[in-house]
């Protein structure tokens, strides 16, 4: 009996050192579905570059993550809304530290419809009134005589959130708005469906058609392009973010400074986000101890 | 001589080692028993008090209260009033739990109508009127529906199931309560089945064979009286079937559309208590009047089922005290 104990204690002690050993050459990254391929070409890279290094990235939706940087589960959260206000605070609490925001990658949000649908284009008002309901049919949009379906993401999606805010400007979604898990669940419902209408990344967008957007009823309708949301042409923009809890250091530091490079922002545009452009990057790439990112970085490098 | 004295004491202690090891045995069984109950007071503990401050905490009411859960609000505009809203995440949160409610009503009750008739009927064909080889073939196949992960069952609805519906019926939503309701039904046929068909061959023979010689036809036998003989076990299997379609999670996320929408209509999207629950966890703030929100919900599942369990229990024992009576 007090034999098995003593092997029990030394194999509960190995197991702990283990487990802080793995930790130093561990990363963890969790959050926003918007994100995951990103989040794991960018690790797969990394670890390429920096063998013994482990980085998990897992999705799960942007409030996931946060949730997860707050109760200390995650040591970089993706998000591809801003933290809210009562979140930092959340990590305040309970981690003891402010939180560092950093903007990894600008996304532009589609909205689709059916190939088969005559509608290419529709200004924001006439968006917010289909979602809120107050348009139910698309011949009041100038398509043809049926019923709109409205496709949604669940409401712990940042994109939920970041449409909400700026495209329905906090109206509420309309109850039969059918809410699906993550991006290509709408693609995939939307192209079933010939009178579906649904948003999400334009990184995911196949196969079915994404709709030019224009501001109000006077100007221009904009394809969600890499031009365009660069040049901030294209309405619905957003940055995408890795949240930290407090500076980085060791190999989250590396890690976070090489995602700010040339290099790192080269895999961006392979997943079919849009980079940072060069000031942003410059900006943005001081906040994790990058002065002048380009010339760091290729110290780093070498 | 000496044989005896050396053989007395072997036998004494094989006796206390059995009697010890009788006594071990007995304690850990015991102990195992303790530990079911123990967890399920632990988890019933826990629920609730995530989900007290629902009732109690002031906090959370500047939120929620369980008159603005439960009762109709003035949301939307007054030509298109909204009295029932589920959209916890916004600048004015709101949480009526009415559209998750007959959500899960309208699936739970597509998926018992479509699931409990087929399996009460299969369960008669199996045990009165298939030749035993075929028996033994659709026993084995339909309890492997029990087998199919839940997750799988769901796609299938999600994918195939939905669009099939969609062609024939002419639906405006392809995901909708129907959909969810028969793929739900898939998941309860089985159990349903197994509990009726182990009631229906519990049925003594000689109430067949008299049956049989008063010349009923064996289609009558089994109807009039091999199944109700075996009701107690048929009805304990639809409250179980019913318990399970109601608490099932990942068909009627991934097939019902998950609009939080108060309605009759059967053809439209809806939302359930456990598929919000399982959408929505992962995402709260610890803590928040949100986070409380779902943990209600589960008690209210919780008590849905439990109150379901309890009414099942009565009616068995008093089905059962009935046919008793009547076969004196």
């Amino acid at each position: 009996m007090r034999k098995s104990i003593a092997i029990l204690t030394i194999a509960a002690l190995a197991l702990g050192a283990s487990a802080l050993i793995a930790q130093q050459r561990n990363i963890t990254v969790k959050g926003s579905d918007t994100m995951v391929i990103l989040g794991q070409r960018w690790a797969e890279v990394f670890m390429s570059k920096n063998p013994g290094l482990a980085i998990q990235v897992t999705g799960g939706g942007s409030g996931t993550g946060i949730a997860a940087l707050i109760n200390g589960t995650t040591d970089i959260a993706e998000s591809s809304r801003p933290m809210k206000d009562v979140e930092k605070a959340g990590v305040k609490d309970k981690r003891g530290k402010d939180v560092l925001e950093l903007p990894v990658a600008v996304d532009g949000l589609a909205v689709y419809v059916n190939d088969a649908n005559p509608i290419h284009e529709l200004t924001l008002a006439q968006i917010k009134s289909i979602y809120t309901g107050a348009v139910k049919n698309w011949k009041d949009v100038g398509g043809r005589d049926e019923r709109i379906i409205l496709y949604s993401r669940e409401n712990n999606s940042g994109t939920y959130v970041y449409f909400k805010e700026h495209v329905l400007e906090n109206a509420d979604y309309y109850p039969t708005a059918q809410t699906l898990p993550g991006t290509a669940a709408v693609i995939n419902a939307v192209s079933k469906d010939t009178r579906g209408i649904g948003y999400g990344g334009i990184a995911y967008g196949k196969g079915i058609k994404h709709l030019r957007i224009k501001k109000d009823a006077n100007s221009p309708g904009v394809e969600p392009t890499m031009e365009n949301v660069l040049a901030a042409r294209y309405p619905i923009s957003r940055y995408l973010y890795w949240y930290l809890a407090g500076q980085p250091a060791g190999d989250t530091l590396k890690l976070c400074q090489w995602v700010m490079s040339a290099d790192g922002q080269s895999v961006v545009e392979k997943v079919g986000y849009y980079p940072l452009s060069n000031t942003d990057r410059s900006k943005f790439a001081a906040l994790v101890g990058v002065g002048g990112a380009s010339a760091k970085a290729a110290k780093k490098g070498s | 001589m000496s044989s005896t004295v050396t053989a007395l004491p072997v036998a004494r202690s094989t006796v206390t080692r059995r009697r010890a090891y009788d006594w071990a045995i007995e304690k850990f069984i015991y102990l195992s028993s303790l530990v079911a109950i123990a967890i399920i007071v632990l988890i019933f503990l826990f629920v609730g008090r995530e989900a007290l401050p629902v009732i109690t905490s002031p906090r959370v009411h500047e939120e929620v209260t369980l008159s603005t859960m439960f009762l109709a609000q003035n949301y939307g505009t007054p030509e298109a009033p909204l009295p029932y809203v589920w959209q916890p995440v916004g600048a004015v949160p709101k949480y009526s739990v009415m559209p998750l409610l007959l959500g899960s009503l309208k699936a739970t009750l597509i998926a018992m109508l479509f699931a409990t008739p087929l399996a009460i009927l299969a369960a008669i064909y199996t045990t009165e009127f298939a030749p035993l080889w075929l028996r033994e073939f659709i026993k084995p196949v339909i309890e492997m529906l029990a087998g199919i992960p839940s997750v799988v069952l769901g796609f299938f609805a999600l994918i195939v199931l939905a669009t099939f519906l969609q062609d024939t019926f002419d639906l405006e939503f392809r995901l909708n309560a129907i959909n969810a309701g028969l793929a739900l039904g898939l998941a309860v046929i089985p159990i349903v089945y197994t509990i009726c068909e182990d009631a229906l061959t519990a049925v003594p023979r000689s109430y067949r064979n008299a049956s049989l010689a008063l010349g009923a036809s064996p289609w009558q036998t089994a109807w009039k009286v091999v199944l109700p003989s075996a009701l107690p076990g048929v009805f304990a299997g639809i409250v179980l079937g019913f318990g399970r379609a109601i608490g099932e999670t990942m068909i009627v996320l991934m097939a019902s559309g998950n609009a939080a929408i108060t309605s009759w209509n059967f053809a439209e999207p809806v939302r359930t208590l456990s598929a919000t629950i399982a959408a929505e966890l992962g995402e709260v703030v610890f803590g928040s009047p949100h986070y409380h929100v779902l943990f209600f919900l589960g008690v209210l599942l919780f008590v849905i089922t439990f109150a379901l369990n309890w009414l099942g229990t009565v009616v068995v024992a008093r089905l059962r005290r009935r046919l008793s009576g009547a076969d004196r």
